[in-house]
């Protein structure tokens, strides 16, 4: 047993004592305790203003958000670390907990193809999966998001072979960056709950019809029990609303034909159509982020400042290394060091004025990729947000830390080095190397 | 005729309606046409059970004709005709 | 058994002013299996000829709901489709009863398509899947595949000085269908097309998966005439080369039997991609062909015997 989960550093509520009762909710087997208002521990018999908290792992908090969706179709494969969101899911359906008719494909390519299928029939859609898998889907990926179906598809980020490893890593979903997906990182479980039911609105909001992905750390996040706040099912439900699809291929009064071969004259029509629902998506998100904060009182964002505003060096970063760099962040700022933190939760469609601008003001900023993109350029993320800056008029000098890969641990003291380069940078006003790798062994 | 941009087609390759290759005139591959001696045809249909274009004009379990506008020529129907009622003559062109 | 008159009341499904070859022997597949039911069907089709063919954007031969994914996932896409339609039924979104039915060729079937079509054979679906079998990958240009049968010569299997074309044999795909013990497979012709809709009949009104494997002869590919598709077609099966068997609940039985088998020379020598097996040198090879073919029928002899009781 790992003895510390470094995404799980920054958990207000996990930070509470709680009176723990062991209990079973929804098929759960697990922890269940009430948090007050305050995030107080209080007796459960104390109905008003409790939130509803309950351990669980990313993957089941994926799957709980899947079970509140209770989308019409899942069709999905299981891979390891993705595997638990495949096995609650088919529990919900096998205890009726779910409307939800579930296909048990024979390999990911064909859970991407039956849920192109069941997509275009009308019918909600979601799978789900991790490295291997997504990769060998890799050619439905891009087939789903060019018909423009609304799938949505927790993907629990995994190291791609070779050598084989399960661990965490992004080269997984880093390499899908180009499909045409809405991509979100979450920073831990709870915002994998959240995020799952984002994308559904998000994915079916008519001016993007696109599908998503909802990235998640393996086992750093799929496997770590984290106290999650669940909202009543009536809500989720009321938030999400019916999907509709105008033209169904099940329509048989009214018949359609997708997927016919489209070649120089009407290709690059599609493509562009493509682009601008990607264009529609940066503006339209923040909408449907603003109604999701106003249902459930959260403050989901494009984007999220850390302690940015004031500060003079700053690190870029997705997913759970934003909660140990967070914690970082707190303790150099005690020690008096102007430091923030910027963690994108949208990678696709690209929150680039919002990066760039919260960016701005700093001096020297690094950005932290968990996967090579081998251009000698740098990680995904790094070379995105270099060329966004280039267009700023006020740019930091930025260098780039690979790291992580393969599920390598990420330490408090390798963010603080990272820092402390910064630092160096600031003072010398260059930057001395500009692809590093951060934790590997020389 | 100007084609639409991509303001103006459906999203997603989606074709919204149905049988729309009837405005595609295949009719033009043709270098031979099928030509029909009604006299002799009994009406058993197997010009139209084989044909790979649908061409064979049926009505009231009759066959009636021959599409021009689709036949690419090929020349099944002839083939298949058991009274060789059908016969495949050089298409001339207008 | 089917009424001609009667069928040619059913609307065509399938338009004209599709781009598939002159004399081509998928179209005429098609057509006739989708004579096998009059209730709203819902059709998807591999990558391949009959794909690329029929929906050239913005036109589309399909007067029914039509979808193509890929080349080697239309069963899993039927799966996802046959499973909404199940889902949303379910909840009363959808009233109507709609069969479900993917064509992929051979190569989508037999080779790069198999694990697919596995999968949904294994899972259930209620669909019917139709092979339109011309023995290679015609789409890009006539290469082997695993229905391409000993001694074709194809533009990856080439019959050269050292080479009668492809070595191996073709694969059993409807035995290995069959294997997967679904309600309903077939092998039909489209020479014989009482036969051929007969079976579709049976296909469509089975609950459950069911497939037939319909032999197309693709002139292209085979270098014949192509108003000779038919001629071809009912000599494969007059020389036992294309057997029309069916396997059902369990039983196989053969559903035509010629009088008297002909020499499969007789089929082989009508076209131009087995000319080279009559040159001297490749005689040995007819003889192997013959052999094979009687070896082949005996087992479906015996076959039927042994499932009969």
């Amino acid at each position: 047993m790992r003895e510390r989960m470094p995404g799980k550093m920054h958990q207000d509520e996990t930070r509470c004592k709680a009176v723990i009762l062991t209990t079973h909710f929804n098929g759960w087997h697990g922890i269940y305790f009430k948090l007050n208002s305050n995030n107080m521990p209080t007796k459960t018999k104390q109905k008003e203003k409790t939130k509803n908290i309950v351990a669980l792992t990313g993957d089941q908090a994926a799957s709980e958000a899947m079970r509140q969706i209770d989308p019409d179709v899942v069709a999905a494969y299981p891979i390891t670390p993705q595997t638990e969101i495949v096995m609650n899911f088919s529990q919900f359906v096998d205890d009726g907990k779910v409307s939800t008719e579930m296909i048990h494909v024979e390999s990911e390519h064909s859970a991407m193809s039956a849920c192109v299928g069941s997509a275009v029939s009308g019918a909600r859609t979601m799978t789900a999966t991790s490295a291997n898998g997504l990769a060998l889907m890799w050619e439905i990926v891009y087939i789903a998001a060019s018909t423009r179906l609304p799938i949505v598809m927790p993907v629990v980020n995994r190291a791609l072979s070779a050598p084989i490893n399960i661990h965490c890593d992004h080269s997984d979903s880093m390499g899908a960056r180009d499909s045409g997906w809405i991509q979100i990182y979450c920073e831990n479980a709870q915002e994998v709950y959240e995020n799952v039911i984002v994308a559904v609105k998000v994915a079916e909001h008519k001016k993007i019809l696109l599908p998503v992905m909802v990235c998640q750390d393996g086992f750093i996040t799929s496997h770590g029990v984290e106290g999650i706040e669940i909202f009543p099912d009536d809500k989720v439900k009321k938030f999400i609303g019916e999907y509709k699809l105008e033209h169904t291929l099940i329509d048989v009064d009214n018949p359609v034909t997708y997927g016919p071969l489209d070649l120089q004259d009407f290709y690059f029509e599609h493509k562009r159509q493509q682009s601008e629902a990607m264009k529609n998506a940066i503006t339209t998100i923040p909408e449907v982020l603003a109604e999701f904060n106003r249902t459930f009182g959260k403050s989901h964002d494009l984007i999220e400042e850390y302690r940015l505003n004031d500060a003079q060096i700053g690190i870029v970063a997705l997913s759970s290394t934003v909660g140990t760099t967070k914690t970082v962040v707190d303790e150099l700022r005690k020690e008096g060091l102007k430091v923030g933190l910027l963690k994108p939760r949208f990678f696709r469609p690209f929150p680039k004025e919002r990066i760039t601008k919260a960016l701005a003001g700093l001096k020297a900023v690094a950005v932290l990729d968990r996967s090579e993109s081998f251009s000698n350029e740098g990680g995904p993320l790094f070379t995105e947000i270099k060329a966004a800056l280039y267009e700023s008029a006020k740019r930091p000098l930025v260098t780039n830390y690979i790291y992580g890969l393969g599920g390598r641990d990420i330490f408090p003291e390798d963010i603080k080095k990272v820092y402390k380069d910064l630092e160096d940078i600031k003072k010398n006003g260059k930057v001395g190397s500009l692809v590093n790798y951060l934790g590997v062994r020389d | 005729m100007a084609k639409k941009g991509w303001k103006d087609i459906p999203i997603g390759g989606l074709i919204e309606e149905a049988g729309t290759a009837k405005e595609y005139k295949t009719g033009s591959w043709r270098t031979f046409r099928p030509v029909i001696d009604k006299a002799k045809c009994i009406n058993c249909l197997q010009c139209w059970m084989h044909c790979p274009d649908s061409c064979i004009k049926v009505k009231d379990s009759k066959m009636e004709g021959f599409d021009y506008d689709y036949c690419k020529g090929c020349g099944i129907c002839a083939s298949v005709c058991p009274v060789k009622c059908i016969k495949m003559k050089p298409d001339v062109k207008q | 058994m089917a009424n001609i008159k009667e069928l040619s009341k059913i609307p065509e499904r399938l338009t004209s002013g599709h781009r598939l070859c002159s004399g081509c022997g998928a179209s005429i597949a098609v057509r006739q299996v989708l004579m096998g039911t009059t209730s709203p069907v819902v059709t998807a089709a591999a990558t391949g000829c009959l794909e690329v063919a029929t929906t050239i954007y913005p036109y589309t031969a399909w007067a029914v709901p039509f979808i193509h994914n890929a080349f080697e996932n239309v069963a899993a896409t039927i799966s996802g489709a046959e499973t909404a339609y199940r889902a949303l039924k379910k909840k009363g979104k959808i009233t109507k009863d709609i069969k479900f039915v993917a064509f992929g060729g051979d190569g989508g079937t037999y080779d790069i398509g198999l694990q697919s079509l596995s999968g949904a054979l294994e899972r259930g679906h209620n669909f019917v899947y139709v092979c339109y079998d011309n023995e290679a990958y015609m789409n890009t240009g006539i290469q082997r595949s695993g229905a391409t049968p000993t001694g074709a010569s194809t533009t990856t299997a080439p019959a050269g000085k050292v080479s009668y074309g492809k070595p191996q044999i073709r694969k059993d795909l409807t035995a290995i269908v069959a294997a997967h013990h679904i309600p309903y497979a077939a092998q039909g012709c489209i020479s014989h097309w009482n036969d051929l809709v007969t079976k579709s009949q049976k296909a469509f009104a089975i609950e459950g998966p069911a497939f037939l494997n319909v032999f197309s002869p693709c002139h292209r590919g085979w270098r014949y005439p192509q108003s000779d598709t038919i001629k071809i077609a009912k000599l494969a099966v007059e020389t036992g080369f294309w057997p029309l068997i069916e396997f059902e609940n369990g039983k196989w039985s053969f559903t035509y039997r010629p009088k008297e088998r002909k020499p499969v020379v007789e089929f082989l020598k009508t076209q131009g991609r087995f000319k080279h097996l009559f040159k001297e040198e490749n005689k040995p090879v007819l003889g192997r062909i013959q052999k094979d073919i009687d070896t082949h029928w005996n087992y479906l002899e015996k076959l039927t015997q042994a499932t009969s009781a």
